[in-house]
């Protein structure tokens, strides 16, 4: 291939990388230094950086993000482990992978359903002598779902990783005498951890900003930093707040991905 | 690669086909007319079957689309990149938008029945003389109970909000106007309040409030309520009668501290490509029988006169929905607030939702 | 392996496909219930569904959100598959980082980023929010994924065919026609279906960036789902699936197609080791 021809290829790629990349990347930069009226200034983040509001909110998005994440990763990892260990795995796994065909918003809308007073939980609550409880709207709730919608992403890539693992790794470390339990700790489980790193990555970021959630599960009572940029963009038309957010949220997300930074495996969706 | 271009080919063809689809089922329904009327309007917030009736008797074909506070609406007008010939705003929102130049005066010429409005409705401080804005519904913001749950003597005021044995229980309608306005009007202080200290003390208030809060939604309201997900709920009165419609258990009160008076105007925003079909739809509406109509059906107070008439006894001599001039005199309408002050409430407001 | 170990294992794998399945199961049983709410069963019906079908604004609405997946999907397919050769071809290392790193950038921002600053961009850009708005921005994030899917293949390619080809005369239309493509196919057309289902799946950049009375089903259901329960929504639902489950099924037999064939090639190639895993 001549190099007169990559370029030709490149060209809408190019176009795509400045038109939806850069544009939209500097636009949110030069917007976060708008103030209310209009004029250049750091008001912004000055507000942002000393309002105890922003820095709670800030602080409690970091932390469901985080709480999330554990449990999506100490539901998912055994199952990745078990279902390389069973036959007619990538059925299973198909199958696992397939809710997430299903619109997020149908899911969220499922659990309305049965986390309501009169739903089918509480029905099985009343039901066993336990009473009605008050389920939906509360932070466990936006935890169970959160948890349920993101399980399928964090599943993937560990699942992945352990399927990339060469068997004659594994009988090696059976021929040289250790049991299941030793083979999985000092070889599966080591080389298992870039599916993790990258599982955590597609689960922890996603879960800093889901908004829809927070209004349709959590009552607007569980404020994300998705949700205080959705409000600012579309409710309360502060866009340079919104930007500010979405600057801090992007910064959060470089942390991330440098922390967990390694060879990535599996992207967001199957 | 051949294959891969003929599958191209599919589903380029695939979506021909969907096009064409979608393309007939908007051009089935109603009248023919290639002359749309794009309205922009709140979620359920008009009788579909007017809407029907519109476009067989006008000609024009209705594209209809919503929205869930006046904020979104505006940001989206605003935004430029929509052309809705008519939308239905606030008073408070009217007020800004006309500041801004985002609204169409009205050509009162072209305009008949704005007779049939009570006069109490126009000429308003918001939009003097009517020039941009005309009216569409009234309401209040108030307290729906569940006569189940909670006893009729607990609910007559705001103050009864704080009552401990409502932990968790309380609904909030999701505006910040609405919340930092209770906290106001509990201490007497104005629901257009731009005094820091009276902001401040309001929130020190609701800080109070805030365990009591179940959930701060808007349209799901209605059907919690309904279901008898909370016994308590704050809402506009239109939300209140459709839900007591419902649910008879459920009952509507005006807060003795006095609350929010609103309207709701239609207008021409400034991104109308086809005004003549917003006259036509403003004509139309302002018939006393599709007034009438659409008062029955959405629950809001009508502001027209003629329609009231129509309207059964029972309903307009209801005074949680037509109060008495006694109690009119204690609401309060909402004024635009300028952006600062807008901000100042939307901060407190998001912190009120963190709070537990 | 250890046969009781098996067991514990299958145990814990039905309990999780229990758990994802019960809100999608859930939803489907009460599509068939008479009473219109989700709390009771009172008996079968169908009138959902019929409700449904006489529903020409979700129709509607369905069709446009069909007629964006299935386009955007397709340019971004070419768009993005034409990038991945191109950033194959790259001779330096750096380039070729540094632009993959950008495509990146777009495949793990939060949705809310990318619709805030999509709408950023179509507001000073005065450009009308609506269908076009919708699509362009679903190609945007769409493009990432397809470059993702094909990538790899490339660098499986057998590049001395490429050499092999030019020796013989081929002009690069032709190399690219007869040589490269076809190789990439099954990520190509993997990218496309990644694509797709992106595409159908969007609710947050759709919902920043649309306007005009168009809408997608992701936004429609989450403003029908706060006015209420609606078993309407339920019906919708248990069509979506069997449409996923049609899909997936359809995928899952083309793969196995596939690998039963990669199989035989691979008692032929030694070299070719990928997948030597038999179960």
């Amino acid at each position: 291939m001549t190099s007169k021809q990559n370029k030709w290829l490149f060209f809408p790629y190019f176009i795509w990388i400045g038109l939806f990349v850069f544009i939209p990347i500097g636009l949110l930069i030069y917007q976060s230094f708008i103030g209310l009226n209009g004029t250049f200034t750091i008001s912004n983040f000055v507000t942002y950086f000393t309002s105890t509001t922003y820095l709670k909110m800030t602080a409690q998005s970091f932390l469901y993000a985080f709480i999330i994440t554990l449990i999506t990763l100490c539901i998912s990892y055994p199952t990745a482990y078990f279902l390389t260990q069973t036959r007619r795995k990538d059925l299973w796994m198909l199958l696992l992978i397939l809710p997430t065909w299903i619109n997020v918003l149908l899911k969220a809308y499922a659990f309305i359903g049965l986390l309501s007073q009169q739903g089918s939980v509480n029905s099985f609550f009343d039901w066993i002598g336990v009473g009605r409880q008050q389920l939906l709207f509360t932070n466990a709730s936006f935890l169970l779902v959160a948890t349920y919608i993101e399980i399928p992403f964090m599943l993937l890539p560990i699942y992945n990783a352990i399927e990339e693992i060469h068997p004659s790794v594994i009988h090696a470390s059976r021929d040289l005498g250790a049991n299941t339990w030793e083979t999985f700790k000092n070889v599966i489980f080591p080389l298992s951890l870039s599916g993790v790193r990258s599982g955590i990555q597609v689960v922890f970021i996603p879960s800093l900003s889901l908004f829809m959630l927070t209004r349709l599960i959590g009552g607007n009572r569980v404020i994300t930093l998705g949700t205080a940029i959705e409000q600012h963009f579309l409710v309360t038309q502060n866009w340079g707040m919104g930007s500010t957010i979405g600057i801090v949220l992007i910064v959060l997300m470089i942390l991330t991905m440098v922390l967990t930074s390694g060879r990535k495996k599996g992207v967001r969706k199957l | 690669m051949k294959q891969l271009i003929q599958l191209a080919f599919a589903v380029l063809g695939i979506s021909g086909v969907l096009y064409l689809g979608s393309f007939f089922i908007e051009h089935s329904q109603g009248a023919s007319g290639t002359d749309t009327l794009n309205i922009f309007n709140w979620g359920d917030y008009i009788d579909p079957e007017l809407l029907e009736q519109f476009e067989e008797e006008s000609g024009y074909r209705v594209v209809y689309e919503t929205f869930d506070s006046n904020e979104s609406m505006y940001t989206k007008v605003q935004q430029g990149g929509t052309a809705y010939d008519l939308t239905i705003p606030s008073e408070y929102m009217i007020e800004r938008m006309i500041e801004e130049d985002l609204v169409l005066p009205m050509d009162h010429s072209k305009i008949t029945g704005l007779d049939n409005i009570d006069s109490e409705f126009l000429d308003q401080p918001f939009d003097p003389d009517n020039q941009y804005s005309i009216p569409y519904f009234w309401g209040t913001l108030g307290i729906v109970y569940n006569d189940q749950m909670v006893n009729e003597e607990d609910i007559t005021s705001w103050g009864d909000l704080w009552n401990p044995e409502f932990k968790e229980s309380i609904l909030f309608i999701d505006g910040a106007r609405e919340v930092i306005g209770i906290g106001l009007q509990t201490q007497g202080y104005s629901l257009n309040s731009k005094n820091d200290e009276e902001l401040n003390e309001a929130f020190e208030l609701l800080r109070g409030l805030a365990p009591n809060a179940k959930a701060l939604v808007a349209d799901e309201i209605k059907m919690y309520m309904i279901q008898e997900e909370a016994p308590v709920a704050v809402t506009f009165s239109g939300e209140a009668a459709d839900m007591m419609w419902e649910n008879e258990s459920l009952h509507y009160i005006l807060p003795e501290e006095g609350s929010n008076l609103w309207f709701d105007n239609m207008v021409i925003p400034k991104t109308a490509q086809n005004t003549e079909a917003a006259y036509a739809f403003i004509n139309f509406m302002l018939q006393p029988e599709v007034a009438a109509q659409n008062a029955d059906y959405i629950g809001y107070s009508t502001p027209n006169k003629a329609a009231m008439d129509l309207l059964p006894e029972e309903t307009t001599e209801d005074e949680q929905f037509y109060p008495s001039a006694e109690t009119v005199g204690k609401l309060e309408v909402y004024e635009d607030l300028g952006p600062e002050y807008i901000e100042k409430y939307n901060d407190l407001f998001l912190e009120f939702k963190m709070l537990r | 392996m250890i046969k009781s170990k098996f067991s514990w294992a299958n145990l814990y794998l039905i309990f999780i496909f229990v758990l994802l399945y019960v809100p999608i199961l859930y939803l489907i049983f009460y599509s068939f219930n008479q009473a219109g709410t989700m709390n009771e069963f009172t008996g079968f019906t169908t009138e959902h569904y019929e409700a449904l079908a006489g529903d020409t604004r979700l129709i509607r609405i369905a069709l446009d959100t069909f007629r964006v997946a299935l386009v955007s999907s397709l340019l971004a397919t070419v768009i993005g598959t034409l990038g991945a050769i191109g950033i194959f071809f790259v001779r330096q290392r750096r380039t070729q980082s540094t632009i993959l790193g950008l495509n990146n950038v777009l495949l793990v921002s939060p949705d809310v980023i990318i619709g805030a600053s999509f709408l950023l961009l179509f507001t000073m850009a005065g450009f009308r929010l609506g269908f076009y708005s919708v699509l362009f921005s679903h190609i945007a994030f769409s493009i990432p994924i397809v470059v993702l899917m094909v990538l790899p293949k490339l660098q499986e390619m057998n590049t001395n065919m490429i050499t092999a080809a030019k020796d013989l005369g081929a002009n690069n239309w032709q190399v690219l026609k007869s040589v490269i493509i076809p190789s990439i196919k099954p990520g190509i057309l993997a990218g496309y279906f990644m694509a797709f289902t992106y595409s159908i799946d969007d609710f947050a950049v759709t919902f920043f960036v649309t306007g005009n009375g168009f809408a997608t089903l992701s936004v429609e259901i989450y403003s029908r789902a706060r006015q209420g329960i609606s078993l309407e929504i339920n019906a919708l639902s248990t069509i979506l699936f069997i449409v996923a489950l049609g899909l997936v099924s359809g995928y899952y037999f083309v793969q196995q197609q596939q690998r039963n064939r990669k199989r035989k090639l691979t008692d032929v190639d030694p070299t070719n080791h990928q997948k030597a895993v038999t179960p």
